[in-house]
């Protein structure tokens, strides 16, 4: 497999609807383990309809390595779909809670930034305040940023989820 | 077949778990008179299967009960799941139908990883039942117990643990639909021992639907046209096939398009067969220990087909030389194998069955006589390499002297390593399903089991085992099978007292130190090993007698024959593309390696 420098352009976010069952799900992330493709973020979860499930994979690759990763996980018997949601309009969101330290600064500044991303604050002690923040993943990136030189002390991060905007013209409601 | 069974009834009542499912179809649940094992027998019959390779223990005895009073199949008992595998294997690789095996949970499935993993690699069809501990105790490192389904993910096609008895059957439908259609390959069905125990119905309902599974079979349109402009186009083409070809039966159509349009064609280890060595446009194999001329023209062609093959390393040598000014049109069902290793311009999705006709009937044959004028050229000046012959046994005679013997009518199973790039070079492989080799994986111990295979799947052929004195010592034990099954397998032991092929590559590669590959004079007496099974073993040392042991030994139809031929030990296989090395750098000689 040819190897890609990892970049923010090279990044692909897949959604797969597969029949629901670990089985599969195993399959699929052996697919990246076994033949070396990046996985940067996966989650699972139950659809709608019954039996069925959806994966959101991120990966990286160029689009040779993209298109291999694709076909890869259609020849998964169980797998019914996979959409390449990277260069269509789709809405992502991923959630991450975030510990971090209001030793040096004291709460407020801490506050201030969890304002500007919109983000909430779900625990408070003494020295330290949880957020809770959502949006696509650059968001949630730009904010871990910002809090790093504070001190951040736990944090958990979900992978996105994404789907296909119904209306795939130039409105972004982002 | 069946071994002779020694006590005179079977206990039906032996079947005293209590009923634990209970079928959806009906709530008469007096109706459910079929265990879970009855189903299984059942299932496989009303499929079409008729042989099956097996092993008993703990997990299975249900189905084995089953077996004991049903005359329908004709179970075979093996001596070693992994020599089972390969059997079944071989049976599929012989006829096209999926090979069956059975064993029982924990030590028994894992027997079978290797044999599994030989088939996913050679995409050919197989279904392993397995036997699982009970549904109550799978977790609990219950006696026996293995995760067979989490160690064979990656190396099947898909594979099943049987949670309710009311799925077995649909469970077993789908696991052959899925092993036969598209690119085939192994599928393991994994059966806790109360799934085995359990009543439910047997409904004989045929139809599988799998919406999540549809292999295209009809290539692109608007690519199929483009592809024999191409051809109609060129000036130096090649049709490269491969094992795909074999797979999708699709013999008959490549050789009435490369016939037409005269096009020169080379196969793959795997493909050998799809297309008539004795043809004109055949060059033969081509690869790391192919024909110097096939190699050549890989190298120089200006449009390449490949149909049905994967680009395999082994094949192309370093990529960067490989075949650098084609303009490539690649075939295939699986849109995986396509672009993998090389990219193509023209990629084909579908069976090649169906292809290469609707190829065949756009292009037109095009005007390539300097093209075989260069080949003709190389053919002359770089023929394969045959030793001036003395009084003793050459490997390559060994192998020309058996496609002489058997007419090239032989099925030929090989094992691995330089009897088998031997037997691929010197033999004359003029019909399809008559090569069965473990290209992909390289599985030693194959041989031998697989030939087991394909002489009970064709008991009109003949079957000549092409071995080597390393690799037929992994699964020898299997003499005990053939004699008892009566299985005329003719076992061609090209006996150079090493392992030839790692030797060839420490004396090449690591400046000739020949470490822990050379076997002198401990390897067993190969004859009297033949005779204490209760099988034929006979002697060669020099050509005359080698003719005189392959004549006998053709005779004999009743059980199996071991010829163990003591060829000159230290002959190399030669053209050779070493690792690293693109594939117009073939050495041909010990002296060129220096
Ligand atoms: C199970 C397994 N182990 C090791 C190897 C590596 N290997 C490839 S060829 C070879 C030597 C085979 O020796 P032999 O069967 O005597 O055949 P020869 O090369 O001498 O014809 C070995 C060890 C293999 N292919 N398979
Ligand atoms: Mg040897």
């Amino acid at each position: 497999m040819s190897t890609t420098t990892i970049t923010k352009d090279s990044r692909h976010t897949l959604s797969v609807l597969v029949k629901h069952n670990l089985n599969t799900f195993s399959r699929i992330i052996g697919i990246f383990s076994g033949k070396g493709f990046e996985l940067e973020s996966v989650t699972f979860a139950s659809e709608a309809e019954r039996g069925m499930a959806r994966i959101t994979i991120t990966t990286y690759g160029n689009e040779e390595t993209v298109e291999q990763i694709n076909k890869h996980l259609h020849n998964v018997i169980d797998v019914l779909k996979v959409t390449d949601l990277t260069h269509k309009k789709c809405i992502e969101r991923e959630l991450a809670i975030v510990k971090v330290s209001t030793a040096k600064v004291g709460r407020p500044e801490i506050m201030l930034i969890a304002q500007a991303f919109k983000a909430k604050v779900i625990d408070i002690t003494a020295d330290k305040l949880a957020l809770e923040v959502t949006g696509n993943t650059d968001k949630v990136d730009a904010m871990i940023e910002v809090l790093k030189p504070y001190g951040i002390t736990e944090m958990s991060r979900t992978g996105s989820v994404a789907l296909k905007r119904e209306f795939q013209g130039a409105v972004n409601i982002n | 077949m069946k071994s002779p069974n020694t006590s005179s009834t079977a206990e039906t009542s032996a079947h005293t778990t209590p009923l634990t499912a209970v079928a959806k179809a009906s709530a008469d649940a007096s109706a459910l008179t079929d265990s879970g094992a009855d189903i299984l027998i059942k299932t496989l019959a009303d499929l079409g299967v008729d042989t099956i390779f097996g092993y008993p223990g703990g997990a299975v005895l249900p189905v084995y009960d089953t077996l004991f009073d049903n005359h329908e199949l004709n179970h075979v008992l093996i001596r070693h799941e992994q020599a089972g595998t390969h059997a079944a294997d071989g049976y599929a690789r012989a006829t096209g139908k999926p090979g069956v095996v059975l064993a029982t949970s924990g030590p028994g499935g894992t027997n079978t990883v290797t044999g599994i993993a030989t088939a996913m690699m050679d995409s050919i069809p197989l279904v392993v039942f397995t036997g699982q501990v009970p549904t109550s105790v799978i977790g609990n490192d219950a006696f026996q117990e293995a995760d067979i389904v989490g160690i064979t993910r990656p190396i099947t096609k898909q594979n099943y643990l049987v949670r309710d008895v009311n799925d077995l059957e649909h469970v077993i439908r789908e696991a052959f639909h899925i092993a036969t259609k598209g690119r085939p390959g192994p599928v393991l069905v994994d059966l806790p021992k109360d799934m085995l125990n359990t009543k439910a119905r047997f409904s004989g309902m045929k139809k599988v639907e799998i919406p999540s599974f549809k292999p295209t079979v009809n290539g692109h349109h608007p690519q199929i046209a483009k592809a024999a402009e191409m051809l109609s186009n060129a000036k130096k083409p090649l049709i490269y096939v491969g094992g795909g070809a074999i797979l999708g039966e699709a013999w008959e159509e490549v050789t009435a398009f490369a016939e037409r349009t005269n096009i020169p064609v080379t196969t793959t280890l795997m493909g050998l067969g799809a297309f008539p060595e004795s043809k004109p446009q055949s060059l033969g194999m081509l690869g790391m220990h192919g024909t110097w001329y096939a190699n050549m023209a890989m190298t120089e062609c200006d449009v390449l087909i490949a149909v049905g093959a994967r680009f395999d390393d082994r094949v192309t040598g370093r990529l960067d030389g490989f075949s650098q000014n084609s303009r490539k049109i690649h075939i295939d069902i699986d849109p995986s194998c396509i672009g993998k290793n090389v990219a193509v311009e023209v990629p084909i999705v579908g069976d090649v069955k169906r292809v290469i006709p609707a190829i065949d009937k756009l292009a037109s044959p095009p005007e390539i006589s300097e093209w075989w004028d260069t080949i003709h050229t190389w053919q002359k000046e770089h023929p394969l390499v045959v030793p001036k012959a003395d009084d003793r046994i050459y490997p390559q005679h060994m192998m020309k002297m058996i496609s002489e013997v058997t007419e090239g009518n032989a099925i030929v199973v090989t094992d691995v390593g330089q009897h088998q790039m031997w037997a691929a070079q010197h033999y004359n492989y003029n019909h399809p399903r008559s090569w069965i080799s473990s290209g992909g994986l390289g599985t030693m111990g194959y041989g031998f089991p697989a030939a087991m295979g394909a002489a009970l799947a064709c008991p009109d052929r003949d079957v000549v085992c092409i071995t080597g004195d390393g690799g037929f010592q992994m699964s020898s034990y299997e003499l005990a099978t053939a004699v008892e099954y009566k299985i005329p397998v003719k076992i061609a032991l090209m006996n150079n007292n090493c392992l030839g092929m790692v030797r060839q590559w420490q004396q090449l590669f690591y400046q000739n130190r020949t470490s822990y590959s050379v076997f002198g004079s401990n390897n067993p007496d190969f004859v009297k090993m033949a005779e204490c099974y209760g099988a034929v073993g006979m002697r060669a040392t020099n050509p005359a007698e080698m003719r005189q042991v392959l004549n006998e030994a053709m005779k004999i139809k009743d059980g199996p024959v071991l010829m163990d031929f003591r060829v000159v030990e230290n002959e190399n296989c030669y053209p050779m593309v070493p690792s690293g090395a693109a594939l117009n750098e073939m050495v041909e000689s010990d002296e060129e390696c220096k």
